[in-house]
C-alpha cells in the first residue's frame, strides 16, 4: 500500500467537532454526503473545495479527540484523504479509521518537520514515511498483520464479508 | 503471577482465561448500544452488506432517540425513523424520544452491571463504568459488528490507579473531581487506559458523581474507567432488581501509574475553553459574564444535580438577561425532580425546563450560542464551536457552579450560597 501526495498540517487536539461539528452533522444525519460542505470548515475554510484526492493531513498530539462519531475519518476519506499522520491520536477515532479503511500512522519526526503543500510519500507495510519537498524519512513501527489485512481489504466490514469472521482470533 | 486489577478481572472472565495487557482478545458482548448520531450510520452499514443485516440477541440490543430529540427538522425526523422501523423489523429494545440519555437508560434499567461488557456507539460510555462494567465506546462500523455478530476485539488495556483520598466537602461533586483529574493528566493523558478508582473518599462519593466521573474519563482519553463493587454500587443496584455481586481490585494488583487525590481541599473546579484539561478553580474565573447556563447531559443531567442546583436557586432569580436551561437526563429523573418539587424551584427562578435530550451539549438543538456569547454548562466538552457559533465560549463545571453563576450572570462559587 503505498501512498503520495499533498499535506495539510494541523495542530495539537483536533477533535471530531472540528472535523464534522454536532451542529451540522445533526442537520445531515440521514446524508453523509450533505455533511460534506462542513467538513473541518472552522479550520480550513472551504477544505472540500480545497482538498484533493490522495492528500495527506498531518496533524499534532491527540488527532481526534472527542465523539465517537465515525463520520470524521469517513467524511476526510469520502473527501480523498488517503492518510493522516500525526503525532498521537484519540483512541476511537484510530479504530474507527482503521474499521473504513484509512491508514492513520503515528510519528514523531514527520510531523514536525512537514509544513503544508509538502510531498509526503507513505509505505503503509513497512511503515516508511518520507518527506519528499524537505527530505526527512520516519521509520515507524509496522502496523500488525491484520491491521494491514483490514486495510487492504479497504475496511473491517470488507474483511468480514471476506473472510467471514474478525481478523484476530483469541489469542496471545 | 500476581493480583488481578478489576479490568482484568472482568476481561479474564469475558476471555475464559487470564488476561494481560496489551493481549488482544475476541469478547461476547452483554449489550451493544446506540443513539440517534450514529445508530443511523450503522443501520446503513447493515443494508448495504446484506449477510450482516442480523442482530445477534434483541435483548442485548438498544437503541434511543437521545441526540435530536424530538425531532428539530425533517433530517432527524428521517433518521428517527430509520431507528425506529430498524427495532420493530428486529425487536430490539427501543427507546423513543423523551425517555433519556442512552447511558442514564442503560444504567437505571439494570442492563449494565458488574462484570458486564459493554460497547456503546458513543463516546460518553465510560459513564458505565460507575456500575462496575468494563464499558467503552466505539464507533458505527464496531457496533455494527457487534449488533451482527455479538463479539468484538479489545486489546486489553493497561491500568491506571487513581486514588481519591480525603473526606469530600458537600459543595463538591463529581464534576469537580474529574475536573480536577483532567486538569492533572491532560486530555490525553490517559489515552488508552483503564482508569480504575480506589481509595478512602470513594465512600463518600454519590452513584450520580460516580457516574460523572466515569463519563468524563473519555476527556482525557481513556477507555474506560470503573469503580469497585461497594456498598453504595450494592444498594444501587438492589433498587432497580439487580442482584449484586464482588468486584474489586486485588490488593497486590499491578498498575502502569497511579494518581493520587486529596480532595478534602478540593474546590470548585472550571473548565475555560477551548480545552477540557484548562482547569482553575472557580475564584479564579469569578466574574466572567455568561449570556448562557446549561444544566444537564449525561454528564450532569441526573437528581444530584438538579438537586444542588435547586439548594442554590431556592427563593433566588436567574439574573436577567441570561438564558438558563435545564435539562434532565431521562423521564424517570424528571419525574422524581416533579415529584418532590425541585422542577418548580427551578421554573420560579427562571430556568426553562425541557424533556429529556442531549440537545445543546452537542449544538444539536435546545439553545445553540451566538457570536462570542459565553455559556457555563455542566456538559462535557468545551470545544471551539460545540455548542453554536465558532466564536462562542463553552466553560464547564459543576450544576452548583452552573447555578450560582446563573445568579450572578457570571461565574460565580456555589460556596457564597451554601453557608460555607
Amino acid at each position: 500500500m503505498d501512498i503520495r501526495g499533498r499535506a495539510w498540517k494541523l495542530g495539537d487536539n483536533i477533535s471530531t467537532d472540528h472535523i464534522i461539528s454536532g451542529k451540522y452533522k445533526f442537520k445531515a444525519i440521514s446524508s453523509i454526503q450533505d455533511m460534506v460542505p462542513h467538513v473541518l470548515e472552522e479550520v480550513i475554510p472551504d477544505f472540500h473545495l480545497k482538498v484533493r484526492k490522495g492528500d495527506v493531513i498531518v496533524a499534532g498530539r491527540n488527532f481526534g479527540m472527542g465523539s465517537s462519531r465515525e463520520h470524521a475519518p469517513l467524511l476526510l476519506k469520502m473527501l480523498g484523504i488517503s492518510a493522516i499522520i500525526a503525532g498521537s491520536f484519540a483512541r476511537i477515532f484510530f479504530r474507527n479509521s482503521i474499521n473504513i479503511g484509512l491508514p492513520v500512522i503515528t510519528a514523531l519526526r514527520i510531523p514536525k518537520a512537514t509544513e503544508e503543500g509538502d510531498i509526503l510519500h507513505v509505505d503503509v507495510e513497512r511503515g516508511i514515511l518520507i518527506n519528499m519537498s524537505k527530505g526527512v524519512e520516519e521509520q515507524v513501527k509496522p502496523y500488525p498483520r491484520e491491521i494491514l489485512d483490514i486495510l487492504e481489504c479497504g475496511g473491517i466490514i470488507e474483511y468480514v464479508k471476506r473472510y467471514g469472521d474478525l481478523p484476530w482470533q483469541d489469542t496471545r | 503471577m500476581g493480583g488481578m486489577t478489576i479490568t482484568e478481572k472482568i476481561l479474564s472472565y469475558k476471555a475464559g482465561r487470564r488476561v494481560y495487557p496489551g493481549d488482544l482478545i475476541v469478547v461476547g458482548i452483554d449489550l451493544a448500544y446506540a443513539h440517534d448520531g450514529t445508530a443511523p450510520l450503522a443501520i446503513q452499514i447493515m443494508r448495504e452488506n446484506p449477510e450482516l443485516y442480523r442482530v445477534f440477541d434483541p435483548l442485548k440490543v438498544l437503541f434511543v432517540v437521545d441526540h435530536a430529540s424530538p425531532a428539530p427538522h425533517v433530517e432527524a425526523a428521517k433518521a428517527h425513523k430509520m431507528m425506529r422501523d430498524f427495532a420493530r423489523k428486529f425487536g430490539i429494545r427501543f427507546f423513543d424520544v423523551g425517555e433519556g440519555i442512552c447511558h442514564q437508560i442503560v444504567a437505571e434499567n439494570g442492563y449494565a452491571r458488574p462484570f458486564s461488557l459493554v460497547l456503546g456507539a458513543d463516546s460518553h460510555t465510560t459513564t458505565l463504568g460507575a456500575l462496575s462494567s468494563f464499558a467503552t465506546g466505539v464507533g458505527s462500523t464496531d457496533i455494527t459488528l457487534a449488533i451482527s455478530l455479538g463479539k468484538s476485539w479489545l486489546r486489553v488495556p493497561e491500568p491506571v490507579k487513581v486514588s481519591l483520598e480525603g473526606e469530600v466537602r458537600p459543595f463538591i461533586s463529581g464534576k469537580d473531581i474529574i475536573l480536577r483529574i483532567i486538569k492533572e493528566v491532560g486530555v490525553d493523558g490517559l489515552t488508552y487506559k483503564a482508569v480504575e478508582f480506589h481509595g478512602d473518599a470513594i465512600k463518600y462519593i454519590s452513584m450520580d458523581s460516580r457516574m460523572t466521573i466515569c463519563n468524563m474519563c473519555v476527556e482525557a482519553g481513556a477507555k474506560t474507567g470503573i469503580f469497585p463493587v461497594d456498598g453504595i454500587l450494592l444498594r444501587y443496584l438492589s433498587q432497580i432488581g439487580v442482584e449484586g455481586i464482588e468486584l474489586e481490585a486485588d490488593p497486590d494488583a499491578e498498575y502502569d501509574e497511579i494518581f493520587s487525590f486529596d480532595l478534602s481541599s478540593l474546590e470548585p473546579q472550571v473548565a475555560e475553553p477551548p480545552n477540557v484539561d484548562r482547569v482553575r478553580a472557580v475564584e479564579e474565573l469569578e466574574g466572567t459574564e455568561v449570556d448562557q447556563v446549561f444544566i444537564g447531559s449525561c454528564t450532569n443531567g441526573r437528581y444530584e444535580d438538579f438537586l444542588a442546583a435547586a439548594k442554590i436557586l431556592r427563593g433566588r432569580k436567574a439574573k436577567d438577561g441570561v438564558r438558563c436551561i435545564a435539562i434532565p437526563a431521562s423521564r424517570s429523573i424528571y419525574l422524581k425532580l416533579l415529584k418532590d418539587g425541585v422542577l418548580n424551584v427551578l421554573t420560579e427562578a427562571g430556568f426553562f425546563v425541557a424533556h429529556s435530550t442531549c440537545g445543546p451539549c452537542i449544538g444539536a438543538h435546545l439553545g445553540l450560542l451566538g457570536p462570542n456569547e459565553t455559556v457555563i454548562s455542566t456538559s462535557n466538552r468545551n470545544f471551539p464551536g460545540r455548542m453554536g457559533d465558532k466564536d462562542s465560549k463553552i466553560y464547564l463545571a459543576s450544576p452548583a457552579t452552573a447555578a450560582a453563576s446563573a445568579v450572578e450572570g457570571r461565574i460565580a462559587d456555589p460556596r457564597k450560597y451554601l453557608g460555607d
